[in-house]
C-alpha cells in the first residue's frame, strides 16, 4: 500500500520575482490518473518538474510512495517523465533510447534486451529497435518516449504535455493509447496539459491550476458540470459569463440581476442575497424559443458553423450571448429576432477565488 | 551550363583562383625544391632524387618529429581539459545577456600579434620576470620557468585555447537542455550524463577543435623558439632554420612535405573514429 502515492505538502517555487507555484498541497492516490490542467504559465509544468526532481521547491515537502524525496536528485527518484518534445537521444537508436535507463541502473545486457523488446511491443514499435530516432514520425517518437519511461517500471509516470506537438488526428490516437497503457500498467500517472478535452477524456481526477494555485479539483464530470470559479468556467468553455447581484436567494432558487439588467433564475447552491457574483451558462444548455424559466430577447448577429452544430452570437441589449444549436441546417439568419431560453438549473454560480494568498 | 552551375562557378572562382595560384603554385615549387640538392650558395640545383626525404628519416630528425607530435598531442589534450569546462560554462551557465561579451573576451588575444604575446610570456617567466618577482616578494626562492618544455607547452596552450573553445561552444550551445533532464530522469548521475550524453553529442565540436589545435601545434615554431630556448628543437623551428639559417631549402622543403603528408595520413587513418565517435549505437 502506498506505492505510487504522491504527496505535495505546501510546495512553493518562484523564478526570480515570478511565483510559479504557490503553497500547493495535493495528494495523488496510488494508480490514479491525475491531470494538472491550466494555461501556460499556471505552474503545472513546474509542479511536475518538482515531482521529477528537475526543479527543487523553495519550501514544502514532496513524498513519493510515502517517502520524503524533497532533497533527492532526479536520478534517485522512482519516477520517469515523458517530455513535451520527447527528448530522445539523437545519438542512440530506438532500442538504445529505451535501454538507456536500464544501462544506467547497471542491468545486465541479457536482462536489458528482452525488457526493451517488451517495452517496444507495448507501444506497438516491435521490430523498430534499430531505427535511428530521426527516421521516426512524431507519433512514433512519442511512443519511444513512452516506452523509454515505462521500461523502468516507475512508481509514478509523469507526462508533460506529451501530445501538444502532434496533429489533431494523431493526438486522438495517442489519447487512447495513453489511456490503455495506464489501464495495463496500473501505475500512477500525473499528466500535464492545457487541453481541457484531453484532461476530461483521460483523467480519474482533474486539478485546474491558475497563477501557481489550485483553482479547483474533482472528477471530470464534477469539474465540467459544476465549475466553481470564473476562471475554471472560462477554461472549460462556459461562454456566457456575466456579472450580477443576487436579488433573492431562497433554498434552491435564486434570482440574479445582471449588470445589464437581465433577471435570471438559478438553482445553483451557495447564493446569498445581496452578494456580487458571476453567473455562467454553457452555450449547449441554451436554446431558441424553447422551455426554461429563463427567457432573454435578442437579435441574431452571426453564425459559426462547426459541423455537428452551429454557434450563434445573439445580441441581447448590452450583452452578447453565445448559443449552440445542434444540427447542420438552420432556419434562422442573422437579423432575426429570437428568444433565448434556458433552464434555471443551467445557470452556474461562479466566484472569483477567495482566500488567495497575497502575491509576494 | 545551368544557371545553378554558373552561379557556383562565379561564387567560387575568386577563392579557387587564389588557392590554385598561391597555394598550389608555391607547393609545386616546394615539391620541386624538395627533390633537388642544395647548391653552394644556398640555391637549388636540379639534381632530382629522394635524398632529402631519406635524410628526414634519420633518427636525429625522427626524434625531433616525435617531440613535435608529443607537444601537439599535449597541447590538444591540455586545451580540451581547460577549454571544455570554459565552453560549457559559456554555453550553458553564463547569463545569456553576458555571453556575447564573454565570447569577445575569448578572442580578444587575437587583437595582439602572437609574437608580442610570446614576448609577454617571456617577461612573465624569465628569471627576473613578474612571477619570480612576486615569489621573491613573499620570500620564496626564484624558479627557473623559462626555456624548458613546460614553458613551450604553456605558451602553446595559451595561444591555441580560443581555437578549441569556439567550436566546443558552438556544439555545446546546440545541445538541447531537455536531453540532460531526460538523462537525469532516467537515472543517470551527473558523471554519467556527461559521459553518455554530453560528450557523445558534442563529439563533432571536440574533433573540430582538436584538429584546429593539433595541426598548427605540430608545426609551431614561435613558442618553441622563444619559450623553449635552443635546447629543444621542434620540427617547426627545424624547418624554419633550414630556410633562414642553414640555407638548405631542399631539406626544409622535404621536411615540410613529410610533415603535411604525416598529418593527412593520420587524419585519414583516424577518419572513422573521428566521424563516428558521436554514433554511440544501441
Amino acid at each position: 500500500m502506498g506505492r505510487g502515492a504522491v504527496s505535495l505538502r505546501g510546495v512553493s517555487k518562484s523564478f526570480g520575482t515570478v511565483a510559479a507555484v504557490r503553497d500547493v498541497s495535493l495528494e495523488v492516490a496510488p494508480g490514479e490518473f491525475l491531470t494538472l490542467l491550466g494555461p501556460s504559465g499556471c505552474g503545472k509544468t513546474t509542479l511536475l518538474r518538482m515531482i521529477a526532481g528537475l526543479e527543487s521547491p523553495e519550501s514544502g515537502r514532496i513524498l513519493l510512495s510515502e517517502r520524503d524525496v524533497t532533497d533527492d536528485p532526479p536520478h534517485r527518484r522512482p519516477v520517469n517523465t515523458v517530455f513535451q518534445h520527447y527528448a530522445l537521444f539523437p545519438h542512440r537508436t530506438v532500442a538504445g533510447n529505451v535501454a538507456f535507463g536500464l544501462e544506467m541502473a547497471g542491468r545486465a545486457r541479457a536482462d536489458i534486451v528482452p525488457r526493451v523488446e517488451r517495452a517496444l511491443e507495448m507501444v506497438r514499435l516491435s521490430g523498430m529497435g534499430s531505427r535511428r530516432v530521426d527516421q521516426l514520425s512524431g507519433g512514433q517518437r512519442q511512443r519511444v518516449a513512452l516506452a523509454r519511461a515505462v521500461v523502468l517500471e516507475p512508481e509514478v509516470l509523469l507526462l508533460d504535455e506529451p501530445m501538444s506537438a502532434l496533429d489533431r488526428k494523431l493526438r486522438e490516437e495517442m489519447r487512447a493509447e495513453v489511456k490503455s497503457l495506464h489501464r495495463r500498467l496500473g501505475t500512477t500517472f500525473v499528466f500535464v496539459t492545457h487541453d481541457q478535452e484531453e484532461a476530461l477524456a483521460l483523467s480519474d481526477r482533474v486539478v485546474v491550476m491558475n497563477d501557481g494555485l489550485i483553482e479547483q479539483m474533482g472528477s471530470p464530470p464534477e469539474i465540467y458540470d459544476v465549475p466553481r470559479t470564473r476562471f475554471v468556467a472560462e477554461f472549460l468553455a462556459v461562454r456566457n459569463i456575466l456579472p450580477g447581484d443576487v436579488q433573492s436567494a431562497d433554498g434552491g432558487a435564486a434570482v440574479v440581476r445582471t449588470e445589464n439588467g437581465l433577471m435570471l433564475r438559478s438553482r445553483a447552491a451557495g447564493f446569498v442575497a445581496g452578494e456580487r457574483v458571476w453567473v455562467g451558462v454553457r452555450p449547449e444548455r441554451m436554446g431558441f424559443d424553447g422551455a426554461g424559466e429563463n427567457r432573454v430577447a435578442g437579435v441574431l448577429e452571426d453564425r459559426l458553423f462547426l459541423g455537428d452544430r452551429s454557434e450563434w452570437h445573439v445580441r441581447a441589449g448590452a450583452d452578447l450571448l453565445t448559443v449552440s444549436e445542434p444540427g447542420t441546417s438552420t432556419g434562422r439568419q442573422a437579423g432575426d429576432a429570437v428568444t433565448v431560453t434556458f433552464e434555471a438549473a443551467a445557470l452556474l454560480r461562479l466566484v472569483e477565488p477567495a482566500l488567495r494568498p497575497p502575491r509576494p | 551550363m545551368s544557371p545553378r552551375h554558373r552561379q557556383a562557378v562565379l561564387l567560387l572562382a575568386p577563392a579557387a583562383l587564389l588557392l590554385v595560384v598561391l597555394v598550389g603554385g608555391s607547393q609545386a615549387l616546394m615539391l620541386a625544391a624538395s627533390l633537388g640538392r642544395r647548391s653552394a650558395y644556398g640555391g637549388v640545383t636540379h639534381d632530382w632524387g629522394l635524398q632529402n626525404y631519406l635524410r628526414a628519416l634519420e633518427p636525429l630528425y625522427v626524434r625531433v618529429l616525435a617531440r613535435s607530435v608529443g607537444l601537439a598531442a599535449a597541447t590538444t589534450i591540455a586545451c580540451l581539459v581547460v577549454g571544455y569546462p570554459v565552453a560549457y560554462w559559456l554555453a550553458r551557465r553564463a547569463p545569456p545577456t553576458m555571453r556575447r561579451a564573454l565570447l569577445v573576451l575569448v578572442i580578444l588575444p587575437f587583437w595582439t600579434s602572437f609574437l608580442v604575446r610570446m614576448y609577454a610570456w617571456m617577461f612573465l617567466l624569465r628569471t627576473e620576470g613578474l612571477v619570480n618577482l612576486a615569489l621573491g616578494a613573499i620570500g620564496l626562492p626564484a624558479l627557473s620557468l623559462l626555456y624548458n618544455p613546460t614553458a613551450v607547452l604553456l605558451g602553446q596552450v595559451y595561444g591555441e585555447l580560443p581555437f578549441i573553445i569556439l567550436p566546443l561552444y558552438a556544439s555545446l550551445e546546440k545541445l538541447d537542455p531537455e536531453l540532460l533532464d531526460a538523462a537525469a530522469d532516467l537515472g543517470a548521475a551527473p558523471g554519467q550524463v556527461l559521459r553518455r550524453v554530453v560528450l557523445p553529442l558534442t563529439w563533432p565540436g571536440i574533433v573540430a577543435g582538436s584538429i584546429l589545435v593539433f595541426i598548427p601545434s605540430l608545426g609551431a615554431y614561435l613558442a618553441p623558439d622563444l619559450l623553449g630556448g635552443a635546447r629543444y628543437v621542434y620540427v617547426g623551428s627545424l624547418i624554419q632554420s633550414q630556410f633562414a639559417v642553414a640555407r638548405d631549402i631542399p631539406f626544409g622543403a622535404a621536411l615540410s612535405f613529410a610533415l603535411s603528408a604525416g598529418v593527412l595520413l593520420a587524419l585519414w587513418l583516424l577518419r572513422r573514429p573521428l566521424r563516428a565517435g558521436a554514433g554511440e549505437s544501441a
